[in-house]
């Protein structure tokens, strides 16, 4: 009943001034929709960027690399146990790139839980020739499937079809900028030489564009059995296991345990890309600091209009403090009529946000950098409403705080008598 | 004789600043049940001050105010204004009715913050009373269209819905022109006659004071004559 009487009050002092009010709740409004508007927009930008490179990364990465061992044979020695060992010129020894019991292995993490699925790959330096020109390049052999299921392969195959790969014998997937410079079209032959001196005939079956020039031009694909006969290498040979992770958190922890248990080397995603990771936390955090700047001025403009309205509504503070309205009371009035304005305000400049969102995400985005983007990027997570919900409640709440308190400290006699 | 409706006790209150002033000096009275009771004296001889020291507002005083036998000393806030909503009803010079609200609203305010009666007795009672006093026709009209004399009636009729113990009035008809002091007059002195309503009316009107019950005039913050 009482809150019932309180809440009727506070309205009617809202209605009473709706103009004020109105102005109010279009300050807050417009701050919550820029603040999702933005944050949706950077965070899809984010997520693209990101995905660029770590859609097409691995979570954990099995590999052999190319270094001096770390035990050496006089550590070993039970005479120099205990003695401190010097020792100068380390070479690396004759490893092998290749993963010792690589299908055990596969098999063993298929079987985690926690992976989402394995993919191998075989990576091997070649060079294409093009009449008397020799570039430089790599061939990735890869399981098609596995690929494009883990990591959008298919995606990033602007010509042709990935499956073609698989299918074909003796074909390859070109990066666009490479098949520029070697002006080869889908179903034309390019000639390669291994590191070996091996020279083989393959045959163009489609373009791979990931956006970045780079690799665009130095990276194709080929099917694994392709890279092996390349290679000369039996049916067993992988460079590579890529194994992507239920949840991409766990990757260094798994890292970890995959190089003990299988006494390889294992790289996981955080440690290869991490300065992808910075660049999407300052993109966040101005993002953030912008919104917040937004609601701070926005609960100013609440404030100012809560106090011009105690100052006009001094007379009905004091007739309601006589005819037995506590301070809290009034104190209560005033905040719900703050916590209104940001509620209503607040709730109009969420679907405002939504709005503007989807505008932006029918906005047409295209470049020939990223072939697969259409539109510009925008990310819905709802985490970004809770938040611009709450802030909305708590700026509001903040700025109608001081008035409030004011309010209900308004002295009746004071009032009363002056007049 | 009857029942103490309201008890002074050697009521002291100074004010600090900038000097020491004695505003009121050892007031001590009481008021029975349906007595009209008016308080007068010159400008500054603190009746108003008084007033608001026996309403509960002020309390920064000495001695002691017993108001239906309970003391009021050191009460919280809350809990005074729980009492004036009870048993205090207020009619000041200026209306003070709140202009959002309809004349009807107004009336019920107390009452509904009283949660004593439902809303719908609520308004049943408010009616009744703006009925007493001559202004039903009123009710759904806002505050701010009606003249000065029926705001006026408004306010007696609000300060009337909780059936308070005591009436206290700050110069009600003191903004007013004859003809409506008069009728506000009247209402008051009905109010004792026929409801046995206790008012405590401070005004500087000596022909308003001579017609009520009981005077108590005022001077230099003593009672010289009551």
């Amino acid at each position: 009943m009482n809150a019932r009487l309180i809440i009727g009050i506070a309205k009617s002092l809202l209605l009473a001034r709706w103009r004020q009010t109105l102005v109010a709740a279009v300050g807050v409004t417009f701050s919550i929709a820029m603040f999702i508007t933005l944050l949706s927009f950077m965070n899809g930008l984010n997520d693209l960027l990101d995905g660029l490179i770590l859609n097409r990364t691995p979570h954990v990465r099995l590999y052999n690399e190319i270094k001096p061992s770390e035990n050496q044979p006089v550590n070993m020695a039970p005479a120099f146990k205990n003695s401190y060992n010097f020792i100068r010129s380390v070479k690396a020894g004759t490893i092998r790139q290749e993963i010792y019991n690589s299908g055990p292995i596969m098999q063993a993490v298929e079987a985690d839980d926690r992976v989402l699925g394995v993919a191998p790959k075989l990576t091997t330096q070649v060079f294409y020739n093009e009449g008397s020109i020799d570039i430089t390049g790599v061939i990735n052999g890869i399981d098609v499937e596995a690929e494009s299921r883990l990591f959008h392969f298919q995606d990033y195959v602007t010509a042709g079809k990935a499956i073609d790969v698989k299918n074909v014998a003796n074909s390859i997937i070109l990066g666009k900028g490479l098949a520029d410079i070697l002006v080869a079209h889908v179903g034309d032959v390019v000639q390669v030489t291994t590191a070996q001196g091996e020279r083989f005939s393959l045959k163009v079956v489609g373009y791979f564009q990931l956006g970045i020039q780079e690799i665009d031009k130095v990276q194709s694909y080929a099917s694994i059995s392709t890279t092996q006969k390349l290679l000369g290498k039996p049916a067993n040979y992988l460079t590579d296991i890529q194994v992507k992770l239920k949840d991409l958190n766990q990757a260094p922890a798994v890292a970890k345990e995959y190089s003990r248990l299988f006494s390889a080397d294992a790289e996981d995603i955080q440690t290869a890309n991490s300065q992808f990771e910075t660049g999407s936390n300052i993109r966040t955090m101005i993002s953030y600091a912008v919104g917040v700047t937004l609601l701070i001025v926005a609960g100013f403009g609440i404030f100012n209009i809560l106090n011009m309205m105690i100052y006009e509504k001094m007379d009905s503070i004091a007739i309601l403090k006589a005819t037995g309205f506590a301070g809290q009371d009034v104190n209560m009035i005033f905040l719900i009529i703050a916590l209104s304005i940001g509620f209503f305000g607040g709730m109009v400049g969420l679907l405002l946000g939504f709005g503007f969102s989807v505008i932006i995400d029918h906005i047409p985005f295209i470049t020939p950098a990223l072939p697969t983007i259409k539109t510009f990027p925008v990310n819905y997570s709802p985490v970004f409403y809770m938040i611009g919900g709450s802030f909305s409640l708590i700026t509001t709440y903040l700025a109608g705080f001081f008035p409030a308190r004011k309010a209900s400290r308004v002295d009746p006699v004071e009032i009363i008598r002056g007049k | 004789m009857s029942d103490i409706i309201l008890e002074a006790r050697h009521i002291n209150k100074e004010f600090h600043d900038p000097v020491t002033v004695h505003v009121l000096t050892d007031i001590t009275f009481t008021i029975q049940k349906g007595e009209f009771t008016s308080v007068i004296g010159k400008s500054g001889s603190g009746k108003s001050t008084l007033l608001y020291i026996l309403s509960t507002m002020d309390t920064d005083y000495t001695g002691e105010l017993l108001i239906d036998n309970v003391p009021m000393t050191g009460k919280t806030d809350a809990d005074l204004a729980r009492i004036r909503n009870e048993k205090i009803g207020f009619v000041f010079q200026f209306h003070y009715l709140l202009n959002e609200f309809t004349v009807l609203r107004n009336v019920m305010l107390p009452g509904i913050k009283l949660n004593k009666h439902s809303e719908e007795e609520v308004a049943h009672r408010a009616m009744e009373r703006l009925k007493m006093l001559d202004i039903g026709h009123l009710a759904e009209k806002s505050a701010y269209k009606i003249s000065g004399g029926e705001k006026q009636r408004v306010a007696i009729a609000r300060a009337l819905i909780n059936d308070p113990q005591i009436i206290m009035g700050d110069e009600p008809t003191g903004n007013l022109d004859t003809k409506n002091s008069d009728l506000v007059f009247d209402i008051f002195k009905d109010l004792t006659v026929a409801h046995n309503q206790t008012l405590l009316i401070v005004t500087h009107d000596q022909s308003f004071a001579e017609n009520t019950g009981r005077v108590i005039e005022m001077e230099d913050g003593k009672i010289i004559r009551q």
